[in-house]
């Protein structure tokens, strides 16, 4: 663990007025700059989806679209996509008292929380493959069928721009989740290493933290602009 | 360790044990609501959908400024409590929500005084 992270920075080097401006360290608040402007191409994507739903007068309503659940049959309007956002929403909080275990110095908890902050990433990932398959099958359920499989370029349910704004939208959130999985493992690995321990303090739960809350927040907009309006 | 950034500010976030038990409360509350608003969120999409003949489309206006408001009041819990954004400096604070305060006020125009130009006769995408 030598070399440039461990090396001292004079505090007049890295703050040139020789402190924090925010009372928070570089890395915590490099993450809050990055997540507003990570915000802005969300912002992007979600008015473009106000822009396209407006031109077209046919816009599908959701709840006719995303009426299905796992191994059952039947009409469950929106069901399960309240599920996935419970579901984030939980991790939300797992994630919230790891964080809150690191502050007390609680290796036990934050690895428990941590762990459930995981598994709760991937069920919603497991879910995001389900709603994609379901969406991409179509009005008779299969996939291998192509005739009314939503694609690109036509889909069964309205314009174009439908199928491409869940594709788009509710893809880039999924990929941020995956990547929040991933950095979510590696913190735990250290975590499980003692690496925070030996440093004194978690922050770098804190810091993931920020980003899957804001992967959480994300998704709040995403249920609301997409699914309910 | 030695890095003087880690240190200063780094520790300055550590609480006692009761501390933590406060904490562990208000974030019980905070998830609490959060699960109500969203299921109020879904049941009021599946009873008033807008599909629905019985609802009119005045009663689907409001429905949509109910959806912007608690979608709003979930995010400034999340930001605020969970991100801990609400208890960092003021200058954080201002950093982080004056420019989404303009974006927002900004989208809520646009959405609402000026989509008329895109929509229907004046703009027709027909596909």
């Amino acid at each position: 663990m030598a070399g440039e992270v461990s090396k001292a920075i004079p505090a007049k080097e890295l703050w040139e007025g020789g402190r924090s401006p925010f009372s928070m360290s570089y890395g915590k608040m490099m993450m809050w700059f990055f997540l507003i402007s990570d915000a802005l191409t969300f912002g992007a994507f979600l008015v473009a989806l106000g822009w396209f739903r407006y031109t077209a007068a046919d816009w599908p309503v959701s709840d006719q679209v995303f009426f299905h659940i796992p191994f059952v049959h039947g009409n469950f309007p929106l069901a399960y996509v309240a599920f996935m956002t419970f579901v984030l929403i939980v991790s939300s909080v797992t994630m919230v008292l790891a964080v809150e275990a690191g502050h007390r110095n609680d290796k036990a908890g934050v690895t428990k929380w941590m762990i459930a902050t995981i598994i709760g990433g991937f069920i919603f990932l497991g879910s995001q493959v389900w709603e994609w398959s379901t969406f991409i099958a179509g009005t008779d359920g299969l996939i291998s069928t192509w005739g009314d499989n939503a694609t690109i370029t036509s889909n069964p349910y309205g314009p174009p721009q439908y199928a491409q704004f869940f594709y788009c939208v509710t893809g880039f959130h999924g990929f941020h989740v995956f990547s929040g999985v991933i950095i979510n493992i590696v913190i735990l690995i250290n975590v499980l290493q003692g690496t925070y321990e030996k440093r004194g303090h978690y922050e770098m739960v804190e810091k993931v933290g920020l980003y899957w809350h804001f992967v959480d927040l994300v998704w709040v907009f995403v249920f609301t602009f997409y699914y309910l309006l | 360790m030695e890095r003087d950034d880690i240190i200063e500010y780094s520790l300055g976030a550590q609480h006692s044990e009761e501390e933590g038990k406060k904490i562990r409360k208000n974030i019980f509350k905070v998830t609490i609501l959060l699960s109500v608003i969203t299921a109020v969120e879904v049941l009021v999409g599946i009873l008033f959908s807008k599909s629905n003949p019985d609802v009119s489309a005045g009663t689907w206006e409001a429905i949509k400024y109910g959806y912007i408001i608690l979608t709003l009041v979930k995010a400034g819990y999340i930001v605020m409590e969970f991100m801990h954004l609400g208890h960092e400096r003021k200058s954080m604070k201002l950093t982080v929500l004056v420019p989404y305060i303009f974006f927002i006020l900004y989208l809520i125009f646009i959405a609402i005084n000026e989509a008329v130009a895109v929509s229907g006769e004046n703009f027709p995408l027909n596909y």
